[in-house]
């Protein structure tokens, strides 16, 4: 694989910033700081960094509840991120969305959506746009295995594979829609059977590597920007918290799983193979870790800073002007 | 000044707008040819009958800088989607502060009245009155629609059409140059001053027949068709009922929780208003049951123009009641 070294270290740190944002959302989340609910991203940092380090400003992403690693993989300002789930003014929806509701599209990020398999045919019209505007610009989707049981999720591969849209789907495949397991849930057994009934190209990869993921998005997003088509990239990954943070929501999942996959950690496995390439020295570890705490340190006091909505602006933006 | 139909006032609104702006993308499961034949295949898309798929599209092209126009033929077909309408399209502007803008225009058709049966006759607007982020109208003429689609065009919202099925090839008055109607501003389609009589889509028709009966009698309406339902012009019937003392509401959608009881508690929550009231206001609605299919008995459960005509002579019958 053509990887660069700058490369390697850009998906590492990206990688390093999902996860320290993230334990730090739930660290405040616990502490009873952050309000609603926060599906946290942790386990799963290899699939946004992988796919994302292909697409540029004018690529466009949808995302789902679970989206705080597209956002930050995508290039959105963890301030404005923190000030959102925090529910202040300065977020990035004005405090309307929260953390399952984050969308930059100054930066091609069109939102996440909290209902399973909605964002979907959304990513559809996006896919439309992108083909009329006929500059070779793709779109990514991002969903978990429970949105493949949707409806709208069939809808989309059809509309996609009969329009030859650039859309990449990335099914983020961490086993299980909340507590039950997708093999209880899915006549198909394996996803990658579905995209096959549409002919639509697909291929799974271990999503807990972020070079397997990397390698496959960029041949699928190289050979969607010549217009071939939509391609299906199924990750297998699993995800460490529960569905969402919570102190009552049962987590059914075999515990011995959870740890087994605590073990393919996609961070630290990448992290020797760039200590032994000499990409990576202790030093530069402890370098960007610095540099993440910092960032992440500074979005919170940000958020915290930052003052909330007037009760009044309850009643703007229900419409545009 | 030349007359075209409803539907041929729709599509000329469409054409003008597609041909005013290249962002702009037609799907629907019956292509308009013509269209098709000026603007291609790729803009004026024939759909799958998938509609989350393409009504959740929409919203993707609208979020990504295109306008849309979107046919989804019967409103009952929109319950299927009803996920990308409710909880995406309505909320999507307001969801995420206002970042964004999502100017799609939905249509469909709405009312019984052809035996369709209950599955393809239903006039829902009430509910999506419901979800603040969608604006609604309702034209009832090629005039009327064709204005009311100019401003669509010209707005950055998801904007929801509900047109009659009993419109289709009605004929009207068109003119050739460009106007546009404001949302928000009714039309009072007959001058009157004994009783008020706001009524929605094709119930304006019965409303006008039973004011050129009852005009015989010496009784004079005032019929008022609001033409949008989001914004509604609550002053138009404000002052109309100040000047009547009555009102009367006709709608063939059912009467629990409808735009009409909307419209009666706009009349009557308002001091000055309520206090010109002469009697209480009267809504006549389709009877509190899905269509049925037979004619008799569809015809049965939909108001028209003797239904309003009784609900009529009884109001002006009655003493003047002492608030």
């Amino acid at each position: 694989m053509n990887i660069s070294r700058e490369q390697m270290l850009r998906l590492y740190t990206t990688m390093l910033t999902i996860r320290r944002f993230e334990e730090r959302v739930a660290r405040e989340y616990y502490a009873g700081n952050i309000a609603g609910f926060v599906h946290s991203y942790i386990g799963e940092e290899a699939i946004a960094t992988g796919v994302c380090a292909h697409l540029d400003k004018e690529d466009r992403l949808v995302s789902h509840h679970r989206g705080h690693g597209h956002c930050i993989a995508k290039g959105a300002d963890m301030r404005r991120m923190m000030g959102e789930i925090y529910g202040k003014r300065t977020g990035y929806c004005k405090g309307k969305g929260g953390s399952m509701h984050i969308a930059d599209f100054s930066i091609g990020m069109l939102g996440a959506d909290g209902i399973v398999g909605a964002g979907l045919p959304i990513a559809v019209g996006a896919a439309m746009a992108s083909q009329l505007e006929k500059r070779h610009k793709v779109v990514a989707v991002f969903f978990g295995d429970g949105a493949c049981n949707e409806g709208e999720f069939h809808e989309a591969l059809n509309l996609a594979g009969i329009w030859k849209l650039p859309l990449l789907f990335v099914c983020e495949n961490n086993q299980y829609g909340v507590n039950t397991h997708y093999k209880a849930a899915m006549a198909a057994q394996e996803i990658t059977r579905i995209p096959e009934a549409y002919h639509i190209r697909n291929q799974s990869v271990d999503g807990n590597d972020v070079l397997a993921v990397y390698e496959a998005a960029g041949e699928a997003i190289s050979r969607l920007r010549e217009g071939e088509g939509p391609y299906f990239l199924e990750c297998m990954t699993y995800r460490w918290h529960k569905h969402f943070l919570s102190n009552y929501l049962p987590d059914l999942r075999p515990q011995a799983e959870l740890e087994s996959w605590k073990k393919k950690d996609p961070i630290p496995a990448f992290q020797s193979r760039l200590l032994n390439q000499g990409i990576l020295t202790v030093e530069k570890i402890q370098e960007i870790e610095t540099k993440i705490a910092t960032q992440v340190e500074e979005a919170v006091k940000f958020a915290l800073e930052s003052p909330y909505p007037e009760p009044e602006d309850a009643l703007e933006d229900v419409y545009s002007g | 000044m030349r007359e075209i139909t409803y539907d041929q006032a729709a599509l000329e609104a469409i054409q003008e707008e597609f041909r005013r702006n290249p962002k702009t993308v037609h799907l629907s499961t019956d292509v308009p040819l013509d269209l098709q034949a000026e603007f291609g295949a790729e803009r004026i898309r024939g759909t799958p009958i998938s509609e989350s798929g393409f009504v959740g599209a929409a919203i993707g092209l609208a979020g990504s800088g295109f306008r849309t126009v979107v046919n989804i033929r019967m409103a009952t077909f929109a319950f299927v989607a009803m996920d990308q309408l409710i909880n995406h399209a309505a909320k999507i502007t307001y969801m995420f502060g206002g970042q964004a803008k999502f100017p799609i225009l939905y249509r469909m058709t709405v009312g019984a009245g052809i035996s369709a049966a209950a599955e393809h006759s239903i006039s829902p607007y009430s509910m999506y009155m419901n979800a603040p982020g969608l604006k609604i109208i309702l034209p009832t003429t090629p005039y009327d629609i064709k204005g009311l689609f100019r401003t669509a065009f010209n707005d950055t919202n998801p904007v929801i059409s509900f047109e009659h099925t009993a419109f289709g090839n009605l004929k009207g008055e068109v003119p050739e140059y460009d106007y546009s109607i404001p949302f928000g501003q009714a039309n009072i389609r007959r001058e009157g001053s004994d009783v008020t009589v706001v009524a929605l889509a094709k119930m304006v028709y019965e409303a006008l027949a039973a004011a050129t009966e009852l005009e015989k009698t010496g009784i004079s309406l005032e019929v008022i068709d609001p033409r949008t339902l989001v914004p509604l012009d609550h002053e138009t019937i404000k002052s109309s009922v100040r000047k009547t003392g009555r009102l009367i509401v006709v709608d063939e959608a059912c009467p629990t929780c409808g735009a009409t009881a909307e419209i009666v508690s706009l009349v009557t929550t308002d001091k000055s208003t309520f206090a010109r009231l002469k009697s209480p206001p009267v809504r006549i609605c389709g009877l509190e049951v899905p269509i049925p299919f037979s004619p008799p008995l569809e015809k049965h459960v939909i108001p028209d123009k003797d239904r309003i005509i009784r609900a009529v002579r009884e109001l002006v019958s009655e003493p003047v009641s002492e608030y």
